[in-house]
């Protein structure tokens, strides 16, 4: 244990050290090639203009190099393994596909993955617009989004033990210890298994995702609405607009395009989810994911060819996303 | 904004009410573990942790001694004892004979049993039964009672779980993984993010937008060809082909994408002037970077700081694929993903694990939410 804690701190050392001896090491070496100081006036110019050739790809190289290695060649190798076979040696066409559409599990996981692309992103945007709003107005609203916001923080596997607690069932004449079955109880229903119950079983581990993303909902959206310009509301106000119409007709327009950004980063995220089921059922009671999915063919089937496609799926569900975020920026950057 | 709404009282009232109840919501699921992990093992299952400061009660069953035990004394017969053993903080309330009454008698008053015989049992669970004649027959006398349960904190949990259940030598190994898988790519991502937004070169703006398309790229896409490739490099080296090194440069590689973008719109907005002042002042590229970008840029690398170790300590994806699962290399959520199978109905050690998880990054949170919030406002707000 001694010598990890140890191992760990020499390779922040020799990570750290060696990018700096790298970028300073490399910055010298061109200088050094091409000298711009002591040199006379024209070949000075000619060296300056070859360094300025060479030096952003000393800057950007070890990033270009990692990207490379960990997500560009993975991305072109997935695409690959998705017409190939369980090890990945031979072609086998469109067979994957085919399977994954003729696969119940698989068609299950759509299904759900669907539902969960309706519920959450919506459920999230809403209740982030809503405790935003509500908040702005209270000399406590500070702490209220602190707390709300909290869950961000945590882990998804540590937000399902807290809400297997919450859903926690124990057999009748049992004191219930869950306290969604003990309110449940307590107004005169009868407990339930809420997450092996199929179909409604999902909503309940939305619940989960719902609970955690509203804060990041919540923050942008407050921060965004913080953003209309008063007088705008202040003339609504004076023109005799009620609030609900100076909600509707001046801040949600206003404010259109951050909830068009919260919403596909949710969307985004809803794409992946993969540790809530993982934790919560497993994909039993026809609750898995693509995600999920994806995994149990990976490790346990140990399929690649199945797997990558799979992956390729969830990647199709991101690229109108991704075309509209590049589209985007380019037209907004432009120089920088 | 505007005050006008709610300017009613009823209206404002209303709006605390309302925020009230998110809060509550929000808040009640963490607090019901961090409750359930200070409670002692037998309450947690016995009564609803919203309880916990209460004073619970519940009926039982005792038996009392045999005629072995009994004395002879002012020519009664007695038989003496205690229903509860040493050390037990329960609170006799009232007890009975039959299962149907359990709580017939208070508890200190004498019984009645009929034939002279009486019983007396008091608070601390201490008894007298006495006969004017013998006490007969080896079977011994089952009654019934009533005890209050005082509220029961306790740390014991916590030991249990960091020394025996593995949580204390995981959260070691969240470290090892999380600090190095932080640092690393910080200044990889800041000379990139300068280059990107300062310098002029050709395919610049194809970079950007490679950058910007890799960031939702999911994680999915990477994990097969990677794993095949680490597999690879270790059986040709003769290695292990699952390291810290190895799940270091992953995550490395996965933040990068947001780590340049977060970067560079930072640098990008920096004032122009300073850098072309520096510039006409004789320094180069890297002079101005080091002396002049990094120090502006604190507040923004701080915040990928945050979410960067955020990330990685919640991570349970990154980590299963590329890390063993033995007690050497389990991070704290692959450990809390597998109690979960193999601890399901213990509460008190699944509600501790998972308090000692949460525990880093909400202190992070609370400690740092300013950095958090800004670095969540610029990485998501421009680009999207």
């Amino acid at each position: 244990m001694t010598a990890q804690i140890l191992s760990a701190i020499i390779t922040v050392l020799i990570g750290v050290g060696g990018c700096v001896i790298y970028f300073w090491g490399a910055n010298r070496l061109i200088d050094l090639v091409f000298p711009s100081r002591g040199v006379s006036g024209a070949a000075a110019i000619d060296n300056l203009r070859r360094q300025g050739y060479i030096r952003p790809w000393l800057f950007v190289g070890p990033a270009l190099i990692i990207l490379t290695v960990y997500l560009i060649y993975p991305a072109i190798a997935t695409f690959y393994y998705s017409f190939h076979d369980r090890g990945g040696q031979s072609f086998v066409g469109l067979s994957n596909y085919s399977w994954a559409l003729g696969d119940r599990e698989f068609r299950q996981a759509i299904f759900n993955n669907l539902l969960w692309l309706l519920v959450v992103p919506a459920a999230c945007t809403f209740l982030g617009l809503v405790i935003a709003v509500l908040t702005d107005r209270i000399w406590w609203g500070t702490i209220a989004k602190s707390l709300i916001f909290m869950p961000l923080a945590i882990s998804f596997v540590g937000a399902s033990v807290i809400w297997k607690f919450v859903y926690e069932y124990r057999g009748d004449g049992q004191t219930q210890i869950g306290i969604l079955n003990a309110l449940v109880q307590f107004f005169g229903g009868d407990p339930q298994v809420w997450v092996s119950t199929p179909f409604w079983n999902n909503f309940f581990l939305m619940v989960i995702l719902i609970w955690i993303q509203t804060g990041f909902a919540m923050v942008i959206l407050s921060s965004a609405l913080r953003g209309i310009p008063e007088e705008t509301i202040e003339a609504a106000t004076i023109d005799g607009a009620s609030p609900f119409q100076i909600f509707w007709k001046i801040m949600i327009p206003q404010i259109w395009g951050t909830i068009a950004v919260v919403w596909t980063t949710i969307t985004i995220l809803v794409l992946k989810v993969f540790d809530i089921i993982l934790t919560m059922t497993n994909g039993q009671w026809n609750t898995n994911t693509l995600a999920n999915l994806m995994f149990d063919w990976m490790f346990r089937g140990t399929d690649y060819g199945r797997g990558a496609t799979i992956a390729i799926v969830i990647m199709l569900a991101v690229v109108p996303i991704m075309i509209w975020n590049i589209r985007q920026a380019t037209r907004e950057g432009g120089g920088h | 904004m505007a005050r006008s709404p709610g300017k009613s009282f009823f209206g404002r009232f209303g709006v605390h009410i309302a925020v009230a109840a998110f809060v509550i919501i929000w808040t009640i699921p963490t607090l019901g573990i961090l409750v359930s992990s200070l409670r002692a093992k037998d309450q947690i299952v016995a009564s609803g942790w919203w309880t916990a400061l209460t004073t619970a009660s519940h009926t039982d069953a005792g038996r009392l001694g045999g005629a072995a035990n009994q004395v002879e004394k002012d020519g009664k017969f007695l038989i003496m004892g205690n229903l509860f053993g040493a050390g037990d903080s329960r609170t006799l309330t009232a007890f009975g004979i039959k299962a149907q009454a359990p709580a017939e008698f208070p508890a200190g008053s004498v019984a009645d049993l009929g034939d002279g015989v009486t019983l007396q049992v008091n608070n601390d669970g201490s008894y007298v039964m006495s006969s004017p004649v013998a006490f007969e027959g080896d079977r011994a006398r089952r009654i019934y009672y009533a005890a209050s349960i005082p509220p029961d904190f306790t740390a014991e949990n916590y030991k249990t779980v960091l020394l025996s259940e593995g949580i204390g030598r995981s959260f070691i190994n969240s470290l090892t993984v999380t600090v190095p898988a932080t640092i690393i790519p910080i200044l990889i991502a800041a000379f990139a993010a300068y280059a990107l937004a300062w310098m002029r070169f050709p395919g610049r703006a194809l970079l950007i937008a490679t950058i910007i398309g890799l960031l939702v790229v999911p994680l999915q896409m990477s994990l097969i060809p990677l794993l095949k490739m680490y597999n690879g490099v270790g059986a040709f080296f003769g290695v292990p082909a699952k390291t810290y090194l190895g799940i270091w440069l992953a995550h490395t590689g996965f933040g990068l994408p947001f780590a340049i973008y977060l970067l560079r719109s930072y640098i990008a907005g920096l004032p122009r002037e300073i850098m072309e002042s520096a510039r006409i002042d004789g320094a180069s590229d890297f002079e101005i970077f080091v002396k002049i970008v990094l120090p502006l840029s604190f507040p923004v690398l701080a915040s990928f700081a945050i979410f960067q170790f955020l990330w990685v300590w919640n991570d349970l994806l990154v980590a299963m694929v590329f890390l063993r699962t033995d007690a050497d290399q389990m991070v704290l959520t692959a450990r809390l993903n597998n109690l979960l199978g193999s601890r399901g109905g213990n509460w008190e050690i699944l509600t501790t694990s998972a308090f000692v998880t949460i525990l880093v990054p909400l202190a992070v949170f609370f400690s740092l939410q300013r950095y958090f919030v800004r670095g969540l406002l610029a990485g998501s707000v421009k680009g999207g």
